[in-house]
């Protein structure tokens, strides 16, 4: 069977499956890392989105294949250790505005606020409806005003 | 059989009993039906029997019938720990149970520990999580055991400080006494233990005490939900339970006639198991990846399933040939009428976690892992499945991520007992995102005709036919139902009717009211989803209100307003229309619209601003569905008592997003038998660019002093409110929903075989 050796929230880690088998399960059923969740592994609902070398991605349509042993997977467990605080400051908005109801989609939701506050800090502007248009994570709880303002009060703090 | 004490002498109808248990820590208990009341009629006019005694007061009184306890156990390291029995799937009711214990035991919430309580049986009725029932039906049995375990935490600490009880007192999980020395709760855990078990008479705190109870908290699980340490069903480890998924039939109900390549599929890399199940042919692997590669690649001649020459528009015949004729009785001369027909397509109520349970069946015994609503049925159906006593079943009542009704079955659970059984070996089943939309639980297609008459100012009558595909509710209301039929105010009618007289009501001062439900069509999975019959209902009825208010010339507002029978619904209505600016100026193609709901001994008013310009409906974004934007909400909400505004302005939130989906979005198309949805990016929810750019909600000041339901009040609101605005905007009265059901298909739709969709390579690709 392959081996597949990727950095995972710091540390190197290396497992042997076969080279299709998307990272996503690699994550949830091999290394025990349920952070990330399976909403339809179709690259749609996000709940999976987690960060590759500092860029938000979904896991559950990635082969694992595809990693390379310097590339840096991040999941909701490793964002706080990328600040070096116990809690990324998009935690600590989630927290301020009390945004999870199930709770069940907000570790992807927080991946991909990060990575989009990034996005938008790279080409110069804050956060705008525009930006927002371009949140596709689901949350079937209906959540997202709140994820609004937890976002905006944090795309300064980090 | 209440606990309540109610003597003629004047004794405070606070007191309550409760039980101080044996064992080596204090342990506390109440009585899961302590404090419930007779249902009153108070309502002025002709009453519909929901407003005398409405779903809540069934599934309060028939905990009635149980003198099982609940119990709240202190800990030698100063907090309290309780198993609710019911279950968390989102909407907060940890949160809001941890403050009613805060708050009768003066500790502070963060020493509270909730958890949820496995099933139970001996609660026979009392632990159905539904009908936005929990806090109206355990407000009272949580505070007394609460209550009673500081009172004994203050006996203990009278002997142990040598003061009288009345001297001391406690505060945040301290006592005091007077001179000043104190012990905290963590010192007296075990002094103030029985080593039997006594009942004792306690005292509630009155309101104008209430310090946590009613103030805005934060969920007690956030801290774990957002570092992703929340543990739900997929999440839990149990040793040996490896993934598991069923390849599912091309139509709904299809069946297993053979499997051409059962060896070939078990020898794929990473499975373990094939096994032919009542459901189709479940696979066991290594990692779900791999399940789907075995799903897909199983090559399985089907039986015909149960609805496989349907369609939307057959069903929608059978709907028009089922509904009931309208009869109005005579009416005086120049009496006109509104006579409207709506249609309500099929819509899913799939949360984000997928139908998924842990199971782990051996000989003689079975211990199941999953979010359930109903444990305690799925705890007698999973035995009977297996063959084994109930006594041999075990079900862990995990949290849920999101449920809207889904969760009140537990297909998931069943099949998975019934997977683990027939491989010998635990398993951890989930569903397929695609599978959960095409074979899991909707809510049925149903047609609704309003027919309301007026004159000289006023309405005299007005008649509603609901017609639906039928709802199954054999998920324990049905046992509910059984053991209340008694008490019901409404003789002779099978479930669904009960369902829908209880909980259906008119608001409005409308002269005579009928509401009547006839369902057809047994063969789709259906379910409640999130409010059940109401959003349609009474979208129905606000939409005819509107109709009422324009042909008498009146304002929808004032209209409303002159019509309301309940002063608490005027105050809500009056709250969004100022805090919205009703009746401001608007641009063409956008405006207003506004809407009251009564549930769950609760009001909402939401008044919405709509953009229906071409601008707007034509927004490009890519796999999505734009159309008309909902550019501000504005909710006012009265439960009677808030225990957690922030928790209930969340449920608020939710119910309007979810009004927002059934009224504009979200709908499922039936075709050959199979609907035709199957990812997020083909079921229309409301994502971001649908989301209203402002939102307003206002929790209302206590009223009536008890808890009111929450979870789903907002929706039947919500939804009226945005088809009434949609409706202003555009001239035209929609009268099919969701308004885009028969728009050509915003998606291509995925294949029936294979069942289940590959999962794309192109993550890294598109890293953002």
């Amino acid at each position: 069977m392959p081996t597949h050796t990727f950095v995972l929230n710091g540390q190197q880690v290396t497992v042997d499956v076969e080279d299709d088998v998307r990272l996503l399960w690699v994550l949830r059923d091999i290394l025990g890392v349920t952070g990330p969740k399976y909403g339809c592994g179709l690259g749609v609902c996000q709940a999976c989105t987690s960060h590759v070398n500092g860029k938000a991605f979904n896991p559950c349509c990635t082969p694992v294949g595809d990693l390379q042993p310097t590339d840096q997977v991040t999941t909701i467990e490793g964002l706080p250790a990328t600040v070096g605080q116990d809690l990324h400051p998009m935690q600590q908005a989630w927290l301020d505005m009390d945004v999870p109801q199930c709770g069940y989609c907000q570790p992807g939701q927080i991946m991909a606020a990060v990575a989009k506050v990034l996005q938008a800090r790279a080409a110069g502007h804050q956060l705008g409806d525009a930006d927002f248009d371009e949140i596709r994570n689901i949350c079937r709880c209906g959540t997202y005003h709140r994820i609004r303002e937890a976002i905006s009060s944090a795309q300064t703090k980090f | 059989m209440s606990t309540e004490i109610e003597q003629p002498t004047g004794v405070s109808r606070r007191r309550f009993l409760g039980y101080v248990l044996a064992a080596s820590t204090l342990t506390v208990a109440a009585d899961l039906g302590a404090g419930a009341t007779p249902a009153a009629a108070a309502v002025p006019g002709v009453p519909e029997p929901a407003d005398l005694y409405d779903l809540n007061d069934m599934l309060t009184d028939a905990t009635l019938a149980t003198a099982n306890l609940i119990t709240i156990t202190m800990n030698a390291d100063g907090t309290a720990s309780f198993a609710l029995p019911r279950a968390e799937v989102g909407q907060g009711i940890t949160t809001s149970t941890a403050m009613l214990i805060a708050e009768e035991l003066d500790l502070p919430l963060s020493k509270v520990r909730v958890s949820l309580a496995d099933a139970r049986p001996e609660l026979v009725f009392n632990q159905l999580t539904g009908g936005s029932n929990t806090t109206i039906s355990t407000w009272t049995p949580v505070r007394v055991a609460a209550a009673t375990a500081k009172q004994r935490l203050l006996e203990a600490a009278a002997t142990e400080l040598g003061v009288p009880l009345s001297a001391l007192s406690a505060l945040q999980g301290v006592i005091t006494a007077p001179d000043g020395r104190s012990l905290g709760y963590a010192e007296l855990a075990v002094s103030a233990a029985s080593l039997t078990n006594l009942q004792v008479s306690v005292t509630l705190k009155a309101a104008s005490a209430f310090t946590v109870i009613g103030t805005p908290q934060n969920r007690i699980d956030a801290l774990d939900a957002v570092t992703g340490r929340k543990q739900f069903a997929m999440d839990v480890q149990v040793a040996g339970a490896m993934p598991a998924m069923i390849c599912r039939p091309p139509t709904i109900n299809g069946t297993v006639v053979s499997v051409q390549n059962q060896a070939a599929v078990q020898a794929m890399p990473g499975i373990t198991d094939v096994a032919v199940v009542s459901t189709g042919v479940a696979v066991r692997g290594r990692t779900f990846g791999q399940c789907i590669d075995a799903v897909r690649a199983l090559q399985v001649t089907w039986g015909p399933g149960s609805e496989d020459a349907a369609t939307d528009a057959s069903v929608l015949a059978e709907l028009r040939a089922a509904e009931n004729p309208l009869v109005v009785p005579p009416l005086p001369l120049l009496t006109e009428a509104i006579d409207a027909r709506f249609t309500f397509h099929f819509a899913s109520n799939s949360a984000l976690e997928t139908n998924c349970a842990v199971a782990d069946v051996q000989a003689g015994s079975a211990t199941i892992w999953a979010s359930v609503k109903s444990p305690i049925t799925a705890q007698e159906e999973i035995a009977a499945k297996l063959g084994l006593p109930v006594s041999a079943v075990t079900v862990h009542v995990t949290q849920g991520g999101g449920s809207f009704g889904r969760k009140l079955f537990h297909d998931a659970a069943l099949e998975a007992a019934e997977v683990s059984q027939a491989m010998g070996k635990p398993v951890r089943l989930m569903w397929h995102r695609t599978d959960d939309f095409r074979h899991g639980r909707v809510h049925p297609m149903s047609i609704s005709r309003v027919r309301a008459t007026y004159s000289l100012g006023q309405v005299l009558t007005l008649d509603q036919r609901h017609t639906s595909v039928a709802t199954e509710f054999g998920h324990g209301l049905g046992e509910i139902i059984t053991a209340s039929a008694a008490k019901l105010p409404v003789g002779g009618l099978t479930f669904s009717e009960t369902i829908f007289t209880l909980t259906q009501q008119t608001p409005y001062n409308f002269g005579v009211t009928t509401q009547l439900l006839t369902e057809v069509d047994n063969g789709f999975h259906t379910g409640s989803m999130r409010n059940i019959y109401s959003p349609n209902v009474r979208c129905a009825q606000e939409l005819v209100v509107d109709q009422l208010a324009a042909a008498m010339n009146q304002d929808p507002y004032r209209f409303r307003r002159g019509f309301l029978k309940d002063p608490r619904a005027v105050a809500v209505l009056d709250k969004v229309a100022q805090a919205g600016n009703w009746g401001r100026t608007m641009a063409p193609g956008t405006a207003q619209g506004i809407a009251i709901h009564a549930e769950y001994h609760g009001f909402v008013a939401v008044l919405v601003e709509i953009d229906c310009t071409p601008a707007t409906v034509n927004r490009q974004i890519p796999d999505a569905v734009t159309g008309p934007r909902v550019t501000k909400a504005v909710c006012a909400v009265d439960v009677g008592l808030a225990v957690n505004p922030t928790g209930l302005q969340a449920q608020m939130m939710g119910g309007i997003m979810d009004g927002i989906a059934v009224t504009l979005t979200s709908s499922l198309h039936l075709a050959d038998g199979v609907f035709q949805e199957g990812s997020w990016d083909n079921y229309f929810y409301t994502r971001q660019w649908n989301t209203p750019p402002e939102l307003d909600i206002y929790v209302m000041p206590p009223t009536t002093g008890t808890p009111g339901g929450a979870g789903e009040l907002a929706v039947a609101g919500a939804m009226a409110a945005v088809a009434c605005a949609y409706g202003r905007a555009t001239g035209t009265m929609p009268t099919t929903f969701p308004i885009n059901h028969d728009a050509p298909l915003a998606f291509t739709p995925l294949p029936t075989v294979p069942p289940v969709p590959q999962s794309p390579t192109d993550g890294l690709g598109r890293a953002y």
